[in-house]
């Protein structure tokens, strides 16, 4: 090795204030490397919102960045001429409806189903998990078909509710998956002295699972919202339209929409972003959980 | 997707089983608890498994008689807009897995050296949160062909014009046929000896493109020994007359003026003052040719189109690993935290590079990390739908054509059921060995 031990190139051991100097200083690249990289992150969601208050006048000829060197020209009128459309606010009331009544549908019925998982003792309980992790891997097309046919048999093609069963579905692996292993974890004496003491399965489901697995209940909550409140797919093929299917909708005359287009996916996003930043621990540990051991 | 797609974990022992006379009852309580969760995976993933797979054998009808074997799958190998998407897709998981995971690992590994590093991560973690379709509205934005809305594209104008400048009258035209093409450039027909005058007349030429301070255009007189000049707006309101410099007519500055021996050769070159005029002296004897350099015309750029056929699947691979860069780098960051630090010292206090560290070290033992970040990459990227539908204008989405969208195009566009199960039906056989690669790992643990 030509390289020599750190300890012997820096005067850290003398010196740790100077060497603290000396190694921001040498870390100065990397640190102007790195704030290159958050800015270029940005630049399009920053670039999204400032088209969004420009005068519809001026977003054909001139770019975003424009505005800069302008700033009086922002407005918001495009904000409020949105809020009186009766079709994006239809659009985001079925948004929130999907993505609130497909959240607690999916949380309910997996932390039913993970609590059997994980506390409850039936024949082939283990292969039935494996079975239903293993649904994991059926792409939501697979379904996409049959469904569309079956709605229509039964007449609920274009309903809120069918887009909502639909998505509980495709999330319910996943969510099994999570609230099973999370509660396995919970200190099995707790279980066994309330069973001891004539505590009932469901009151010991809503008086000490659900409260000890808040925090996996938590992320998985997140993760549905966001996921539903996301969709295009699946309210396209049903017919349904939240917020995303009616920006589809617009995007035809992509230019000369854009004054619409770019404050309505702005107003889309706004939530998935506060929920982000609100629960950003829940939505970290639920990636993880998903996908590291 | 649902955020995070997952690698089965094995599952930790079970509770063990209980003794005491309740058993049944806590059988029918287990079989209660489960009751939701069976009905809607039997009737929202088993049942339409099965009728889709059994449904891409039939024809369009899908009438019993309409069996048509595999006849579906033959249209998904040979219809061009089929293949196309089939093509696309392999682009898509031969760059995007492996960009993901080298942007997720370098950002990993620098944001560990910075104190920063949790605004940082949240910055590049921020598009996660964000819908696929959103992303594909905001880079729309990005990649408008005008430089004077795209934001890539103004970028792509600044670097340009930094390199060649735009010509200051890329639109000028002669005024008159004395004045001949040549080379990207005007040079004057007749030959000029050293006192004489060159006219060089241009319209064209938009007011505003007009050149800051022009003044009144002046004829030369003439001087010996030297070529005098004037470069011009040959026209006035009204018109005026070509190929005569009138009262009213401006003279162009800044224009690049050459003077070419009979050889051809630039002997001289002069930039015209505000009234146009410009001089070349100290001439030998001889012919000489007057004209204006090809850099004078030159078109300022004009933007790549992004949304075109040709680069609109790099524009939406750009876009994808965007979202997911975020993804990788918190995967990996947590196994980077994980990871047993003195393994790392161990090899410091051993005299390797920082580089050694990363590639010896580092990497080898984030391998089982980095294959997770991958798979799931994998699986993500064969069923992207949302962005390419919002990111690729209509008329270049069959150009952009992926799996998941040929899917739902030839079911709800084209109404083609058997074709459209058949493209399901091939999804699903593609993202099916990871399922067995988790299975194995799964059974293997417990």
């Amino acid at each position: 090795m030509t390289a020599a031990p750190e300890t012997v190139r820096l005067p850290a051991r003398r010196d740790p204030a100077s060497a603290k100097i000396v190694r921001s200083v040498g870390k100065l690249p990397l640190q102007i490397f790195l704030a290159v990289v958050a800015l270029l992150w940005l630049v399009p969601t920053i670039g999204l919102f400032i088209t969004s208050i420009q005068p519809s006048s001026e977003i054909a000829t001139s770019g975003w960045w424009k505005l800069f060197s302008h700033p009086s020209q922002a407005t918001f009128s495009h904000y409020s001429d949105l809020f009186h459309n009766a079709g994006l606010t239809a659009a985001l009331k079925t948004t929130a409806y999907i993505a609130v009544g497909n959240t607690l549908l999916v949380v309910i019925v997996a932390a039913l189903a993970g609590y059997a998982f994980a506390w409850l003792e039936f024949p082939g309980r283990d292969w039935l998990f494996i079975g239903v992790v293993a649904l994991l891997v059926v792409p939501l097309q697979m379904a996409l078909i049959p469904m569309f046919k079956l709605y229509d048999t039964l007449g609920i093609g274009g309903t809120t509710l069918s887009v909502i069963l639909f998505h509980a579905a495709f999330g319910l692996p996943f969510a099994i998956f999570l609230l099973r292993n999370f509660f396995i974890g919970i200190p099995k004496d707790i279980l066994e002295s309330a069973r001891i003491d004539g505590a009932s399965e469901i009151w010991i489901f809503l008086r000490l699972i659900l409260p000890l697995g808040l925090p996996a209940i938590a992320s998985l909550a997140i993760f549905q919202f966001l996921w539903t409140w996301n969709d295009l797919i699946v309210s396209l093929t049903f017919n349904v339209q939240p917020i995303t299917v009616w920006i589809n909708g617009q995007m035809r005359q992509f230019s000369s929409s854009v004054d619409i287009i770019a404050p309505a996916s702005f107003i889309s996003l706004v939530v998935p972003l506060v929920i982000f930043f609100a629960f950003q621990r829940y939505f970290v540990q639920g990636l993880l959980a998903g996908s590291v051991k | 997707m649902s955020g995070a797609s997952i690698t089965a974990e094995p599952p930790p022992r079970a509770a063990p089983p209980e003794s005491g006379g309740e058993g049944r009852s806590r059988y029918r309580a287990g079989a209660l608890f489960l009751l939701p969760a069976f009905i809607l995976l039997g009737v929202w993933l088993v049942y339409p498994t099965i009728y889709t797979i059994v449904r891409s054998f039939f024809g369009q009808t899908g009438y019993l008689g309409s069996w048509v074997g595999i006849d579906n799958y033959r249209t998904l190998f040979t219809t061009s807009t089929l293949t196309t998407a089939i093509k696309n897709s392999a682009i898509w998981v031969a760059v995007v897995p492996a960009f993901v995971c080298a942007f997720g690992l370098l950002f990993a590994v620098l944001t560990e050296r910075i104190r920063w590093s949790v605004a940082f991560k949240t910055v590049i973690f921020l598009p996660m949160a964000i819908s696929a379709f959103a992303t594909g509205v905001t880079w729309r934005l990005m990649y408008q062909q005008n430089p004077d809305q795209g934001a890539i594209n103004a970028l792509g104008r600044t670097v340009s014009d930094a390199v060649t400048a735009p010509g200051v009258l890329s639109n000028a035209l002669p005024s008159t046929t004395s004045l001949q093409n040549e080379g990207g450039g005007l040079v004057l027909k007749t030959p000029l000896h050293p006192g004489g005058v060159a006219l060089l007349g241009l319209t064209g030429i938009a007011p505003d493109d007009m050149p800051q301070g022009a003044r009144q255009a002046v004829k030369p007189s003439g001087q010996s020994g030297a070529i005098e000049g004037v470069v011009w707006r040959d026209f006035k309101p009204g018109g005026g007359k070509p190929g005569v410099v009138e009262q009213g007519e401006l003279g162009l500055p800044g224009v690049t003026v050459e003077l070419k021996d009979s050889a051809g050769k630039v002997v001289q070159s002069e930039k015209s003052n505000p009234d146009g005029s410009f001089r070349f002296t100290g001439l030998s004897p001889g012919t000489y040719n007057a004209g204006i350099g090809a850099a004078t015309f030159a078109k300022p750029f004009g933007g790549y189109s992004w949304l075109g056929p040709k680069l609109i699947t790099p524009a939406l691979l750009i876009s994808y690993i965007w979202i997911w860069a975020g993804f990788a780098m918190v995967v990996i960051a947590a196994g980077l935290a994980a990871m047993p630090r003195d393994v790392l010292e161990a090899a410091r206090t051993d005299g390797a590079t920082e580089w050694q560290v990363f590639r010896r070290v580092t990497v080898p033992l984030l391998a089982p990390v980095l294959s997770v970040v991958f798979i799931t990459m994998i699986i993500n990227v064969l069923k992207v739908f949302d962005i390419v539908i919002a990111l690729a204008p209509e008329s270049t989405q069959a150009n952009a054509n992926v799996i998941a969208l040929a899917m739902w195009r030839t079911s709800f566009s084209g109404f083609d059921f058997g074709t459209g199960s058949a493209i399901a039906v091939f999804l699903f056989l593609l993202v099916l060995p990871v399922l067995a690669l988790n299975v194995r790992r799964f059974r293997r643990e417990v």
